[in-house]
């Protein structure tokens, strides 16, 4: 029999509100954090707008000699990090560090480091360039700094697979415990890449909503207006531990985690395949890993990022996959309120599905006025709903066609 | 010269996140002010800047303490105009 994977501590740090109180609130509110970009002067960019992260000062979490080491992404990681540690009350001490991994991954790292950087090395040449430039901002960064500060020992990873990098990183992080090779893993995505070149790149591929005036309601997932999605930043972080480990040092436990699926589109570097074909494949998947069927769903935390191609063909995917019990299931996307967080989307989502079970609440999709045209399931329009479920799923598709589903379910001794 | 070494100070203090009171002539950077080898790195790039000069890796190596930090500043400022 195969070790069970619980989750016992979540932390978070969103355009939403910083620490899981205050995000969770906003969901249940059905408040939006998208605004005009203030980063940056957005004024020459075609989308001007995005979820920052707002009130959140690393001062909180670390001395500023340590916090001027990192990129923006490593500090939303560490802090989401070191939120998800203390509500796990999990002490790593020193007869356990050998079996505390960390799996935090990010699908872009150090973006606006490297952008300042480079200008110096332009600007003032090669022997200016800080000792610090490539640990400051390579991706598997958060999992060291994480690793680092508590003296965890074990598996150390960062997964880099675009939009699935959250869901993927939190997957395997629980297959590690299943393995054997670890006890508790510290799982999850971080992402800041509100920068020159982020906004820009992501414009230039004509991924972005360019709904400029009208910020709040640019993340619209299934609207028939939706125009693309809005980029978000932040992180989102789990502690996963096995069954038996949590239960004997009497951990509160938030959800099991039962399956994780992944799949491939093999197809396009952007585009999802016709009628979400590599969807399907994923959360089938992963409910089969799960062990559990279809009819058991209650509800999906959607990838649904606002795009005219992706909401559809997840929608597709659904019904291939659920059959007459898709129209019975709900399905929301918490990006409508969130943006996309890229590769902390899965980070923040898996804390959102977590608290979804653990509480009986459904995150709405807000600013869905008029569900397009095929787009036909219950996406808990505009408000959250009480609901008692008993097994949710958690998708996340990235850039290159790599998808990645987990199954989460309430939990039971 | 004494303004030299409040610049120098200031730097380490900045540099290393370090409280003034512990920035003594005497401290080394590694054993009493807590730097790894990438921070004396970056330090000696900041002192550069701070004073305008540049000292080669060799010289850098040498620099292990404030007061050392200091002398070599110090014997190597590009000499300002009158």
């Amino acid at each position: 029999m195969k070790r069970r994977v619980v989750i016992t501590g979540l932390g978070i740090v969103s355009p939403i509100g910083v620490g899981v109180p205050a995000a969770w609130e906003s969901i249940i509110q059905g408040r939006s954090g998208i605004g005009r970009v203030t980063r940056i002067d957005p004024s020459a960019y075609a989308s001007q707008i995005a979820g920052e992260v707002r009130g959140f000062d690393i001062g909180q979490y670390l001395s500023m000699k340590e916090a001027r080491k990192m990129d923006l992404f490593i500090h939303y990681g560490l802090a989401a990090a070191m939120e998800a540690i203390a509500d796990s009350g999990l002490h790593i001490s020193a007869n356990i560090a050998e079996r505390v991994g960390v799996s935090i991954g990010s699908g872009i790292g150090g973006l606006p480091g490297i952008e300042s950087e480079h200008q110096i090395v332009t600007e003032s040449g090669p022997r200016r360039i800080s000792p610090f430039f490539i640990p400051r901002c390579i991706v598997n960064m958060v999992s060291g700094h994480v690793s680092i500060m508590y003296g965890a020992k074990g598996p150390n990873i960062a997964m880099a697979t675009a939009c699935s990098t959250g869901t993927h990183s939190i997957g395997e992080a629980a297959r590690f415990i299943e393995y054997g090779d670890a006890d508790v893993m510290i799982a999850g995505g971080a992402e800041a890449a509100i920068s020159p070149l982020g906004l820009g790149g992501f414009s230039a591929a004509r991924a972005l909503s360019t709904r400029n005036d009208d910020p709040e309601k640019a993340s619209r997932p299934w609207d028939k207006d939706r125009d693309g999605f809005v980029l978000g930043e932040g992180a989102g972080v789990l502690v996963l531990e096995e069954h038996d480990f949590a239960l004997r040092r009497g951990a509160r436990i938030y959800a099991e985690l039962p399956g994780y699926g992944m799949s491939s589109d093999a197809y396009h570097m952007t585009q999802p395949t016709p009628a979400g074909e590599g969807a399907a494949r994923c959360m089938r998947a992963a409910l089969r890993n799960a062990g559990v069927a279809p009819e058991m769903v209650g509800y999906i935390n959607a990838h649904g990022t606002s795009t005219p191609l992706g909401d559809r063909s997840e929608s597709d995917a659904v019904h291939t996959v659920f059959g007459e019990h898709a129209r019975r299931l709900a399905m929301s996307s918490t990006k409508s309120m969130t943006g996309h967080l890229l590769g902390a989307a899965g980070g923040v989502e898996a804390v959102f599905t977590s608290l979804t079970l653990h509480r009986g609440v459904l995150p709405p999709t807000i600013n869905l006025d008029q569900a397009d045209e095929g787009c036909d399931l219950d996406y808990v329009p505009h408000q959250a709903r009480k609901a008692e479920v008993e097994v949710a799923l958690s998708n996340s598709f990235g850039f290159g066609g790599t998808n990645s589903s987990l199954v989460f379910r309430r939990f039971k001794v | 010269m004494d303004n030299v070494a409040e610049r120098v100070k200031k730097v380490v203090v900045e540099q290393l996140g370090v409280n003034e009171d512990e920035v003594t002539n005497e401290a080394s950077f590694v054993d009493d002010l807590g730097a790894d080898s990438l921070d004396t790195v970056e330090l000696v790039m900041a002192l550069e800047e701070e004073f305008d000069c540049e000292i080669p890796d060799e010289e850098a190596e040498k620099i292990a303490t404030v007061q050392q930090a200091i002398d070599y500043v110090s014997a190597h400022m590009p000499t300002k105009d009158a």
